[in-house]
């Protein structure tokens, strides 16, 4: 473990949460198709359980993991399975991926999910990762990792310390927020049984200074359950904060190892959000099939954390929050410093959809002319990752990949906040995330190269010794015919 | 419906590099207004010269390399450039001077190398040393501060002009009755001569502290500078290692022997010790780029600032010291990469 002092890095920048979090959660509106892309959380594409013409029930499992890395999916509501075939999906913008598409007949008939623990505590922790599996779990702050194989891969001897991540750092997102404030003993409840499926005896919620009720309302919720091993941590309010690496570095004042990850220092980090969506599935047996979204941005009349179903077409979202003002000029999901570009609004909610900003001119700052670097380190000083990107980018043209490796390309998190100080107004995040996939390839190429020419020169070793070898035996044989007559 | 895109992130601040450089011109406003109140008008006239010349070698040097001209030449950079070198001449330089080291450093230093931001030297220093090397017999020819005790000659704003540009002085006067050396020099001269340091230090050229004039020039200069820190166009870390270099090198020699060696509060407050510090070794380009880098740069320039002064052929080796150091800046930068996230130290 490394020890760290402080926090360093960072911004601080307006987090324009409060239109969307003006008013309480509300359910939006039902849909009459949802499309549910089969590789919405990381790792391996689900395999469909379905067919097309199938009739399926609210909450049935319409897809099961691939071995290795996957989740399950589930049906957000009653209806026919019409198609299973390429769709555009906002996390694959280059091309359609293969989805199922439900149309909804309106009578959300439950299916009874009969796998369901009656109690969730008396199960062994293996069994109860199993348990969370087939809930659908995936990480809700945006990776959508599948929660099982974090947790399997986290299980230790003496239990892993575990994090909930309620440091909302990235601005216009406030679903985290809304969710603490109304539904804290949710969280409490997912965070117990966290707990008790990492064998963990210490579970920290962090939550940023900036959110008083949510402070407040899961500080009562923790005191309700009487459970000792949850506390609350505070954390500044700096972008970004809440990114996963950073967050544990200020709430443990340690750092993850570059090539680890958070269980290789004994931490288990995980979103409220899932902690809520675990609940859900345990204590009232619904699977993952809806999520909250905050709809907002001066591009759409009125904004609103929405109770989500999972394949609710982005445009229902917008018409729910009062449809687009005539200003509104770009579709984002996500917030503002990370949040990926929408071409269109003709896409599906995904379990790792957080949020929906729909920007009019007041919310983008948009870039001037790009100048050339005068390396004044602006960049350097607000990097959370330490890096210079002033260096970087340097590097950048021409393309040198030792000195690209040597100052820490692949330690970049993306986060932006060298674009947004950087006077030169050079798009240094979008021009490292194009690099680093060029210098990866690269290292792996050069790793196959040198294990090729390590075999080569094995062989070669390997020859020359069989040659010597059988050279120093005929020497041997032809000895005693000499060695008379040189005596 | 559709949209256009744009990559993350959506929100950048409210920055840019023509907001940098006149961050900077402004906070060298004090210096130039004590400037003119010690040495006259002479200066105003040199930055008026220096800027026309250092704008219309940016745009011819863009023009020959194919860029976009507006950009450029309103970015502030040339005229910085220009300010920076018209502060280190004398006030009444012939045009010449400024005009010559001005497209020097915009078309040899800067734009030879690939202009903004890709010029390893500061063109400032290089024009300032080009010109040093060049012509040292002008280049050491100031004019006596105001205020002191010795007769005071005056210039109008008309004769100050003509004198620029004609090169020779009213009928009135001679360049004898005008000029006068810089602190720094006279001090080598004196001590040349044989006097000790209280001796060498008693002519009128010098004030409480320091050089008469300078002490105030410096202080305001020293103002500008902080205003720089406040507003982060500037971090700490250049200026106040070259500074403390500067003030343990003297502190060590005049301990060592008083008589011969000036003090460190005495090199603070003459010659370009703090212009140095705050204004022309803070330029980010030339520099090194860490915080650690940044240290051993500025104590680097500093240091080397203290040598030529006290045993060099120069009376002030700023210019030279930032140079030098602008050619160990891809060394500094090589050694000193921080500490990424996540990695051992």
């Amino acid at each position: 473990m490394i020890p760290r002092q402080a926090i360093r890095g960072g911004l601080r920048i307006e987090a324009h949460k409060a239109r969307s979090t003006k008013h309480p959660i509300r359910a939006a509106s039902l849909s009459a198709h949802y499309v549910l892309p089969l590789d919405q959380h990381s790792g391996l594409p689900a395999l469909p359980l379905v067919k097309v013409g199938d009739r399926v029930r609210m909450f049935q499992p319409i897809a099961q993991p691939a071995p290795g890395i996957s989740a399950w999916l589930h049906a957000p509501a009653s209806g026919e399975v019409i198609a299973i075939e390429p769709r555009p999906a906002p996390h694959r913008l280059g091309a359609p991926t293969l989805s199922i598409v439900i149309s909804n007949d309106g009578r959300d008939e439950p299916f009874d999910n009969a796998a369901a623990v009656s109690d969730f505590e008396q199960i062994s922790p293996k069994e109860a990762c199993e348990h969370i599996a087939r809930g659908g779990i995936v990480g809700l702050g945006g990776a959508a990792f599948p929660t099982a194989n974090k947790l399997e891969s986290s299980l230790c001897e003496n239990g892993p310390q575990l994090l909930l991540n309620g440091a909302e750092c990235e601005p216009y997102i406030s679903c985290d927020e809304v969710l603490m404030r109304e539904r804290a003993d949710d969280i409490v409840f997912g965070a117990r049984a966290l707990l008790h499926a990492l064998c963990a005896t210490h579970c920290t919620i962090a939550i940023e200074d900036d959110v008083p009720e949510a402070q407040k309302a899961l500080s009562a919720a923790i005191e309700k359950a009487c459970d000792s091993r949850i506390r609350l941590k505070v954390v500044p309010a700096i972008y970004p904060a809440g990114g996963e690496r950073q967050l544990i570095s200020t709430v443990f004042g340690v750092e993850v190892p570059h090539d680890g990850l958070p269980a290789d220092i004994g931490v288990v980090c995980q979103n409220v959000g899932t902690a809520a969506a675990i609940a859900r599935w345990i204590r009232d047996r619904q699977p993952l099939i809806s999520r909250i979204v905050t709809v907002t941005g001066d591009g759409v009349r009125d904004a609103a954390n929405l109770e989500t179903r999972i394949g609710t077409p982005f445009a229902s979202l917008i018409a729910d929050g009062g449809g687009y003002t005539e200003r509104m000029s770009r579709l984002i999901m996500g917030g503002s410093m990370m949040g990926a570009p929408l071409p269109h609004d003709d896409l599906p909610v995904i379990k790792a959809t957080n949020c929906i900003v729909a920007a009019s001119a007041l919310d983008l700052q948009p870039r001037g002319a790009e100048m050339p670097c005068i390396r004044c380190g602006a960049c350097s000083y607000v990097c959370p990752a330490y890096l210079l990107p002033q260096q970087l980018h340097w590097y950048l043209h021409p393309y040198d990949s030792e000195q690209l490796q040597r100052h820490g390309l692949l330690d970049c998190i993306e986060c932006g906040c060298c674009d947004f100080v950087c006077p030169s107004q050079i798009p240094l995040a979008e021009r490292f995330r194009e690099t680093k996939p060029v210098l990866i390839r690269e290292l792996d190429s050069r790793r196959d190269a040198d294990a090729a020419r390590a075999r080569f020169h094995a062989r070669n070793a390997r020859l020359e010794r069989l040659e010597a070898e059988h050279r120093a035996k005929l020497a041997e044989k032809r000895r005693p015919k000499i060695g008379p007559s040189s005596s | 419906m559709t949209f256009g895109t744009a990559p993350a992130p959506h929100v950048v601040a409210h920055t840019g590099v023509a907001r940098v450089m006149r961050i900077v011109i402004y906070a060298l406003v004090p210096t130039v207004v004590l400037h003119v109140a010690f040495f006259g008008v002479g200066l105003l006239v040199q930055i008026a010269l220096g800027s026309v010349t250092a704008l219309i070698a940016e745009a011819v040097a863009l023009r020959l390399r194919r860029k976009p001209v507006a950009p450029f030449l309103t970015d502030g950079s040339a005229i910085l450039t220009a300010i920076l070198l018209a502060l280190c001449l004398p006030p009444l330089a012939p045009w010449w001077l400024i005009v010559s080291g001005t497209a020097f450093a915009i078309l040899l230093a800067k734009h030879l190398y690939g202009g903004l931001g890709a010029n390893p030297f500061n063109p400032a220093m290089v024009g300032y040393a080009v010109l040093l090397v060049s012509f040292p017999v002008q280049l050491l020819q100031w004019l006596p501060p105001a205020g002191m005790e010795i007769e005071q000659v005056k210039l109008t704003v008309g004769e100050t002009l003509s004198t620029i540009l004609t090169g020779s002085l009213p009928s009135r006067l001679t360049w004898d009755a005008v000029t006068s050396p810089t602190p720094l020099d006279a001090l080598r001269t004196n001590l040349n001569m044989g006097m000790t340091m209280a001796e060498a230090q008693a002519a009128p050229i010098f004030g409480t502290w320091g050089g008469r004039g300078w002490e105030w020039i410096n202080l305001a200069t020293l103002a500008g500078g902080i205003a720089l820190l406040a507003l982060r166009v500037i971090r700490w870390h250049i200026p106040v290692a070259m500074l403390s270099a500067i003030v343990v090198c003297a502190s060590f020699m005049y301990v060592v022997d008083p008589g011969a060696y000036a003090g460190p509060i005495f090199h603070l407050t003459s010659g370009a010790s703090v212009l140095g510090a705050f204004f022309i070794a803070t330029d980010p380009i030339s520099a090194a780029t860490s915080d650690r880098g940044r240290l051993i740069y500025g104590a680097g320039i500093g240091l080397l600032t203290y040598v030529i002064r006290t045993w060099g052929g120069y009376p002030d080796g700023v210019a030279f010291a930032v140079l030098l150091m602008n050619l160990s800046v891809p060394l500094i930068d090589r050694y000193t990469i921080p500490r990424i996230y996540g990695h051992a130290r």
